[in-house]
């Protein structure tokens, strides 16, 4: 056993509003400078729908993540012989069209305009090359709430999959929202895409960074990421992509997209796994058992076995009791309402998904029916197909997706029966045993999923800085290191720990 | 390392590394180096060293943090943390930090959308307005005029009155061509147009708009103090905007009021209708998000798959403008079931006490059957009550007989102390309301009902139980009960004779399977949604909620729509219920702290009467809409027609004629003119000019210029436009604007010959074009409306200045703090005002005497004993001789008001004393003495020279602030309980217990920075905020009796006045959405090649933008498609040959657009939809139907379709206040043609 800490999120996809503050807020901060303009550390998209980069989940094409072929696990690019072959070429790279060309328009015209006969307008111009365009033609989130229609929507890989299921008819219509940030992967095939070795997995938190002075601009990491996740930024010609605002979390503060999510969709919280665990748990050969068995990489932070492996590798005790107070622990592992997206990647992601409820269908209207449960309709009702969510969150499988709907509903039910009343108690007990669950964790839920208070969103221990051999000096020298004396001078008026 | 994955050295080394300072090719070296392989030799960690990592971490640090907000219409009121790191603005992130709303509760935090966190691209963005522009055409003549004339007011007149001059640089407008100024320069000018205007014209011909209090409340009083000491002419713009919903005041006697955000967690029946929750309420969205994890059920009801289905349990439907059929369906269900077949106690008891079910209506003979009348007064019965006329009455069970209960219009003007709702007469003994006369009825009688969904006929005749009882002269009444009405009206029969339907099943008005012809929604659905909603509000005691918004209120019929309902909420006992009842989200015209706001912004410290004018009405004569009229066919019915068939302008005029609607301009002739001739023709007081004046009014010598719009010297001559984007945003009937306003380059399409024509206003041959002398806008970007104006100011952003917000939606106070001072020239709109107050004052000594006196005509307003002016709702003319012309009675009041020109600087910048005569709204009153005292301690005193010397100093914008928060209940605890006195004396109610708690605290802008505070409880509004309580109005009114500001002091169900009843409105009914244009007929149709499409035209708000504002940020402009599009149904687009993305154009008689298409199968066939404000100032080409110019607004294919009935006045609720009545500005009732556009002509030079 070798225990390792990871600071990782959940989103709770059924609170999700759509309304990309996490994007905004994530872009003022860290891409809103010449050379990321096209860059969503932080992105939303509908779906149904193709998403960010077009078709990202489309592996036939990007060729991204791991595969397992022949008992072995490897990068579903190819290995060292094919990245050395292709490293001027990468023919799986995205291009700027399946991103975007991004525009801006000819504001100044508007105020500087010379008197001239019509009213003034700014024009939209490419910010690539500057010149005016007559209209934008794909942005990064063209096809918000399902704006295309059937020209745009069947492009989502997970449709293509399953296109008997979904109708695209107004009647039917469904739609969810995907917040997307990188995934900070256990088993990350950018960092192994990396040819200079510059993106490395941070030990103390498991954040996934690309060392801005290592990287050499080869850009395998962009389509090596299954999710797309990592940018090239055309003027520093080096990649970037989500820090998991490191400066923040390490000062015990959630990431700006958490800290912003105006509908209260994200927790963060620490958990503990087993790093030896982890290439076994890449390599099982069903796809649909990877889920279970990234679970089996987390280890259960009040074991005391567990505790005193995690004190052994230098974890202390707050962040161990972090890991048990972990909203993510909660939802991901004890719960298990909390899913990873694209396991079948084989990255074994470390941000994960509550799946959505959504409207009964508007054909069921038998009475009987539209009453099952206590007013709150039934989980066969719904309209987002299961097969659909399975697509995202299981690896098809679609007993999974259904249990933690059945689990949301199974609250919903018990805390209508307890605040107003009127439900059929046999049929709630008969939901609640379907569902798995019991009263008590019910009620938990219902606690950190509604009233979700910052403090229980958010359980992050700071980084630990007290590891340092020197923090007088640090305290006095920080951010004028080149000022303060150089080594070897002894400052400090107590001894220095070695 | 190359299958597998580098993680980095253990903690510890990491961090040494992190600091020590390393020879960088060593560092690359290391790579080369092997770590220590883990995880089967898959991984591998890295020794190499971080110190990289410093590089991000130096972004996120920053110098300070400051509390500020947006000063936007979106009802968000957010707090905010502004970053500044170098001495720049960097970015923002939402304040986590308010007071909790309890242990178990989800909080307020984080408030804030992706629109405000974009907002600190404005402060370096190439659309800033960094300085003061002139258009160049005008800036040259002025100078060269100033060279010659060195008194600018003169150089302005030698300008304005020459015709050649003047058109050169009003053609010039919209044009390009603008040109640096100064400030004093900008000064000079405004402050002489604006003297030139007040000699030429009168005071009323200068105006400002500039809406939303609330979003800034400084910053409106800036202009609005200006205006008000000048008696300029301050539009409104809750009304207009169509966010009033006019059924409030109708139901209520209230503006608004509505809970705040978090009681929806409270509610346990959640119903969404036509108000896009994530999409404009975002920060508040979570609150029902959550609830439903707490067992709350949420339904849906919108005509495409909005947002906010994504949340609901069931999604209904219904076709857009007919949510009214789906709730009078959804009432028929709630009567028949909960009132009839299984009386529910709870609701009964509630409709007793707090609705006018129970009331006597009296029924009058009509034709061969009978229609219902107005409301039984006790003064048809006996002369025993004071104010009669004003006292409703019902029938008491237990005395069986007829009975006055407290709590009347009559109870609150009466002098006594009996304003309240208790059931107990004076010998103590208890009232029973009867609700229906079923068990008693002396007879039935068949009484028609109006019925307007076309396809089924207009009456429907059904049998009601009566009484006959005899009137104080002996002569015999029919009456019934309000409830036994409605029952017959929805159509639960109860056994009575008539024409009722058997079952929800027959397709009679109102059941569910007659609603599911119109609105599409299965009848099933309805009957259970409805049944629930009941269900749960029995179980709950009222914990059944609606929310609703712009999707339902933006209708011609808004009010109708609403009050259906609003049916729903009242029935069930909802209303006044935390947890309960309506949620109306649209706008954000809640000043908490009101009473302080609305003394500094309409300078009522100095006793300066401020013309307060309804911006539809004016907007509609102004823009000359009332020109090009449209006879609407649906209106038509066999029901009413005297004042249902009249054009709107000319009710519009008998509104101003009769004192319902303000007016201003008033009168043709200058209004400092008619007190100059009374004096010399010998009227020496007050009384007597008043009396001279009003009957050359009745001669008809004095000319109302409502009637002569097109006149020139009615014209609204200099116009403020600030914080605002009128004309690339709010103004419906956009090219109208451009054309008879502005004067510009316009689009109008439609033929005013072939329109429908007024009576009794003056329509000339030609309409006016380019009406106003002067356009002024101040903005800190460049919109449509600075693009057209003359002189564009620039003004701090918000997050440069110091100000206030508050909404509905939460119940804090926050303010805006200044991050930078503001940069470039741009100054606060608090000291720009000053500015042109100061140089006008300076002008002023030599143009205008201090002694000016003038006329100021002003409606009859609620809240004020107008409001029992005219009786019985009876519409009586006194131009046609049906009544005498009374002033304050049957025409506005008139006042004799002066006018201190030279001292307007020194008024604007300290407290005036007539303050301390006290100060209040909505019938509270506050002692002013010590407020004056108080303020002089918290402000310091003026030691500028003048008349303000040694009053409480109002210089800045923080001086202000201080007043506001002093002044005001809400954020002030002394105030709260001095107001809650007030109410004791009118209701003999015990209430100052409800803010006794709090009467220390007193808030200060220092406070509010340092953490939010919760709002103290005041009688101002109408919810009890005490013990951490979350804002739910009307609650107390249930829980402390307090009467609603109705004729019957209860919740209305049914309204008597004449034109309502004229009009079929009686009683909440379902009226069909208009279907105006595209053309009327007769009218050129423009012409094409191309396929084409009619289609229904509807603008809600939009997810990248709160009105045209944060349109422009690149994250808004990016994170979609740009601007401007419109969604359609992909079926539609395809049936004319679009794809996705591709441009057209829409076009009707009004003007033409042009965008691009975002097509969809989420919509649903028949209608489109542009978002609300995109404005035209971004990549849009010209058009190629029409004048073939630039594409225009959302509201260019839009008009004013004014509603007679929003027109009422002097009647108890139906009676004039500032933003609470008049004709809404609604633009959903349009019909426009849609076509590709081929050819893409930017129309450069």
């Amino acid at each position: 056993m070798r225990i390792k800490a990871q600071v990782a999120m959940v989103m709770h996809l059924d609170k999700c509003i759509g309304c990309h503050t996490c994007s905004v807020t994530c872009k003022s901060t860290w891409t809103n400078r010449p050379g990321t303009e096209y860059m969503w550390f932080n992105n939303v998209e509908t779906r149904p729908g193709p998403g960010y980069p077009k078709e990202w989940e489309n592996q036939d094409k990007f060729k991204g993540g791991w595969e397992y072929k022949n008992g072995k696990l490897r990068l579903k690019a190819g290995g060292p012989m094919s990245k050395l072959k292709n490293i001027f070429y990468n023919p799986d790279m995205g291009t700027l069209d399946d991103y975007y060309e991004p525009w801006t328009y000819d504001y100044a015209n508007l105020i500087n305009s010379p008197k001239s006969e019509h009213l003034p307008v700014a024009r939209p111009q490419s910010m690539i090359t500057g010149k005016y365009m007559d209209k934008p033609e794909w942005g990064s989130n063209w096809d918000d709430d399902l704006a295309g229609g059937s020209e745009v929507v069947p492009l989502d890989p997970n449709v293509q999959h399953l296109q008997e299921h979904i109708a695209m008819e107004y009647e039917k219509t469904f739609m969810m929202y995907l917040p997307r940030i990188c995934e900070h992967c256990l088993n990350p095939s950018c960092v192994a895409s990396c040819p200079s070795g510059a993106l490395y997995k941070r030990d103390e938190d498991g954040v996934v960074l690309v060392d801005q002075e290592e990287c050499r601009g080869w850009r395998f990491c962009m389509n090596g990421c299954p999710y797309n996740k990592v940018y090239y930024n055309w003027n520093t010609h080096k990649a970037e992509k989500c820090n998991f605002c490191y400066p923040r979390t390490e000062a015990g503060l959630p990431t700006i997209c958490s800290e912003t999510c105006v509908g209260r969709i994200r927790y963060i919280g620490v958990v503990l796994y087993d790093a030896d665990k982890v290439k076994e748990a890449a390599s099982v050969e069903d796809p649909q058992d990877l889920y279970e068995a990234q679970l089996d990489c987390f280890l259960d932070p009040f074991d005391p076995e567990v505790i005193a492996e995690a004190e052994k590798e230098g974890i202390n005790n707050e962040w161990i009791k972090g890991a048990q107070e972990s909203p993510i622990y909660k939802m991901a592992i004890k719960w298990k309402i909390a899913l990873p997206l694209h396991p079948e990647y084989r990255t074994l992601p470390m941000v994960w998904y509550v799946p959505p409820l959504s409207p009964i269908m508007n054909h069921v209207t038998n009475e009987d029916e539209l009453n099952t449960d206590g007013y709150i309709p039934t989980v066969d009702q719904m309209r987002i197909p299961i097969e659909y969510l399975a697509s995202l969150l299981s690896a098809g499988d679609t007993e999974v997706i259904r249990k933690v709907l059945l689990k949301l509903t199974a609250m919903r039910v018990h805390m209508r029966s307890v605040n107003v009343g009127g439900v059929d108690p046999l049929s709630e007990s008969k939901l609640l045993e379907e569902a798995g669950i019991d009263v008590e964790t019910v009620e938990e839920m219902a606690r950190l999923l509604g009233v979700a208070k910052y403090n229980e969103r958010f359980v992050i221990p700071t980084g630990r800085r007290e590891m340092d051999d020197d923090l007088y000096y640090q305290q006095g020298a920080c951010s004028l290191e080149d000022l303060a004396p150089p080594e070897g001078v002894v400052t400090a008026p107590f001894e220095r720990r070695n | 390392m190359v299958n597998g994955l580098t993680l980095s050295n253990t903690f510890k080394k990491v961090v040494m590394k992190m600091r020590n300072k390393k020879n960088s090719i060593f560092n690359h070296l290391k790579f080369l180096k092997p770590g220590e392989r883990i995880n089967d030799g898959f991984t591998e960690e890295s020794p190499r060293s971080r110190e990289w990592e410093k590089m991000y971490r130096q972004r996120w640090q920053h110098d300070k943090v400051v509390r500020s907000t947006h000063g936007v219409n979106c009802t968000g009121s957010c707090s905010w943390k502004i970053y500044v790191k170098d001495g720049i603005i960097t970015s923002e992130t939402q304040q986590t930090d308010y007071p909790t709303t309890g242990a178990d509760f989800p909080e307020y935090e984080p408030r804030g959308c992706p629109r405000g966190a974009s907002f600190s691209w404005y402060t370096y963005s190439p659309v800033r307005v960094k300085y003061p522009y002139i258009r160049s055409d005008l800036y040259q003549m002025w100078k060269d005029e100033r060279e010659l004339e060195k008194d600018p007011v003169k150089a302005w007149s030698n300008i304005t009155s020459d015709p050649e001059k003047r058109s050169k640089y009003v053609k010039a407008r919209g044009k390009g061509g603008f040109v640096r100024a100064n400030w004093r320069d900008a000064c000079e000018m405004i402050a002489s147009a604006t003297i030139h205007t007040i000699k030429t014209y009168g005071p009323d011909r200068v105006t400002g708009f500039s809406p939303i209090p609330a979003m800034s409340m400084v910053s409106y009083s800036a202009g609005t103090r200006f205006l008000s000491l000048i008696g300029g002419n301050i539009l409104s713009f809750y009304d207009w905007y169509a966010d009033l919903p006019p059924a409030s005041p109708q139901v209520w006697g209230e503006q608004t009021d509505v809970p705040e955000s978090a009681d929806w967690y409270n509610a346990k029946y959640f119903i969404i209708w036509g108000t896009n929750l994530p999409q404009t309420r975002t920060p508040d969205a979570h609150f029902m998000v959550e609830a439903r994890y707490n067992g709350t059920k949420v339904v849906g009801v919108s005509p495409d798959y909005a947002e906010y289905e994504k949340f609901a349990d069931i999604w209904l439907p219904a076709r857009a403008g007919t949510d009214g059929a789906l709730a009078m369906a959804m009432t028929h269900v709630i009567l028949k079931e909960f009132y009839v077949d299984n009386p529910t106690p709870y609701f009964i008891d509630y409709a007793k006490k707090f609705t006018d079910l129970p009331f006597l209506i009296t029924i009058d003979p009509h034709g061969d059957a009978y229609r219902s009348g107005r409301f039984l007064h006790s003064s048809d019965l006996n002369e025993t009550q004071n104010l009669g006329d004003w006292k409703t009455v019902l029938w008491d069970g237990n005395s069986n007989s007829v009975t006055v209960p407290n709590g009347t219009q009559g109870h609150r003007w009466d002098g006594d102390n009996k304003w309240n709702l208790n059931l107990e007469k004076d010998d103590g003994s208890i009232i029973d309301p009867e609700l229906s006369f079923l068990s008693m009825a002396e007879d039935t009688l068949q009484v028609e009902f109006p019925y307007f969904a076309k396809e089924h006929g207009d009456l429907v005749t059904r049998g009601i139980p009566v009484k006959h009882i005899k009137d104080k002269n002996g002569k015999e009444l029919i009456v019934t009960t309000v409830y036994d009405l409605m029952m017959a009206h929805t159509g639960v029969s109860r056994g009575l004779p008539g024409d009722y339907p058997i079952d929800y099943n027959d397709e009679k008005p109102y059941t569910p399977a007659w609603q599911e012809s119109i609105t599409g929604v299965n009848k099933q659905h309805v009957i259970t949604v409805a049944r629930e909603f009941a269900d749960n509000a029995a179980r709950t005691k009222g914990k059944s909620m609606i929310a609703m918004g712009g999707g339902t209120n933006h209708w011609y019929h808004s009010d109708q729509i609403y009050r259906s309902i609003l049916n729903l909420v009242l029935l069930t006992g909802s209303q006044g219920v935390n947890g309960g009842g309506w949620a109306h989200y649209v706008g954000q015209e809640k000043v908490r702290p009101v009473e302080g706001w609305q003394t500094v912004a309409f300078a009522k410290d100095w006793g300066s009467p401020p013309r307060l004018q309804n911006g539809t009405s004016f907007f509609y004569f102004a823009t000359d809409q009332y020109r090009y009229e449209e006879k609407s066919e649906v209106t038509k019915n066999n029901w009413g027609g005297k004042y249902s068939e009249m054009h709107p302008a000319d009710v519009n005029a008998l509104s101003a004629r009769l004192g319902w609607l303000p007016s201003y301009p008033q009168f043709t002739q200058n209004s400092i003119d008619l007190v100059t001739e009374a004096r010399k023709s010998g009227a020496s007081s007050n009384q007597e000019i008043i009396d001279s004046v009003v009957e050359k009014v009745k001669k008809g010598e004095i000319d109302w210029s409502i009637e002569n719009p097109d006149d020139p010297r009615n014209f609204p001559r200099v116009f403020f436009n600030w914080r605002s984007n009128l004309l690339g945003d709010s103004g419906k009937g956009h090219e109208y604007f451009v054309k008879h306003l502005i004067g510009g380059e316009d689009q109008v399409l439609a033929d005013a010959e072939l329109s429908w024509k007024p009576e009794t206003v003056n329509v000339k041959e030609n309409g006016a074009e380019g009406k106003a002398d002067l356009f002024v806008s101040v903005d800190f970007r460049m919109t449509s409306s600075g693009l057209f104006s003359d002189i564009v100011l620039p003004t701090a952003t918000w997050y440069e200045k110091f100000d206030l917000s508050t909404t509905d939606l939460h119940p804090f106070i926050h303010p805006f703090n200044a991050a930078i001072s503001p940069p470039w020239e741009a100054k606060s709109d608090w000291d720009g005002f000053r500015e042109i107050a100061k140089v006008f004052s300076e002008l002023a000594e030599k143009h205008l005497p201090a002694e000016t006196e003038e006329i100021v005509t002003s409606p009859l307003g609620h809240d004020s004993k107008d409001e029992i002016a005219q009786p019985n709702g009876k519409i009586l003319d006194w131009r046609k001789g049906e009544v005498e012309a009374i002033p304050g009675k049957t025409m506005p009041n008139f006042a004799v008001v002066k006018r201190d020109y030279p001292n307007v600087y020194q008024k604007m910048t300290t407290i005036g004393s007539a303050l301390k005569k006290g100060y209040g709204m909505k019938g509270i009153k506050l002692p002013g003495d010590k407020v004056y005292e108080e303020l002089k301690e918290r402000l310091g005193v003026s030691k500028r020279e003048g008349i303000g010397k040694g009053n409480p100093d109002l210089y800045t914008d923080i001086k202000a602030i201080e007043t506001i928060l002093l002044m005001s209940g809400a954020s002030n605890g002394k105030r709260a309980v001095e107001g809650w006195k007030s109410l004791e004396e009118k209701t003999g109610q015990k209430l100052t217990e409800i803010a006794e708690g709090r009467e220390e605290e007193a808030f200060t802008l220092g406070d509010l920075t340092a953490q939010p505070r919760q709002t103290i409880s005041t009688p101002v509004w109408s919810g009890l905020e005490k013990d951490g309580r979350r804002y739910s109005p009307f609650t107390v009114n249930t829980e402390y009796s307090i009467p609603w500001r109705t004729l019957t002091g209860r919740q209305s169900f049914y309204v008597d006045h004449e034109m309502m009843l004229d009009f079929g409105e009686g009683l909440p009914t379902y009226l069909p959405p208009l279907s105006k244009g595209p053309y009327v007929k007769g009218e050129k149709e423009a012409e094409h090649d191309e396929k084409s499409i009619t289609i229904r035209y509807l603008t809600p708000h939009q997810k990248w933008g709160i009105h045209t504002m944060f349109t422009e940020t690149s994250a808004m402009v990016q994170l979609f498609r740009g601007w401007q599009v419109v969604w359609m149904n992909e079926k539609d687009g395809a049936s004319i040959g679009l794809k996705d993305n591709d441009w057209i154009e829409v076009y009707n008689r009004n003007g033409a657009i042009s965008a691009r298409v975002v097509l969809t199968y989420r919509i649903p066939r028949g209608m489109a939809y542009m978002h609300h404000a995109q404005d035209r100032t971004m990549g849009v080409p010209a058009t190629t139907v029409g004048k073939k110019k630039r594409g225009g607004t959302h509201n260019s294919v839009t008009r004013i379709t004014a509603k007679p009935t929003h027109m009422i006045g002097g009647y108890s609720q139906f009676s004039y206040g500032f933003n609470y009545y008049g004709p809404t500005g609604s633009q959903r009732d349009t019909i426009a043609i849609i076509k590709p556009l081929k050819e893409v002509n930017w129309l450069e030079n």
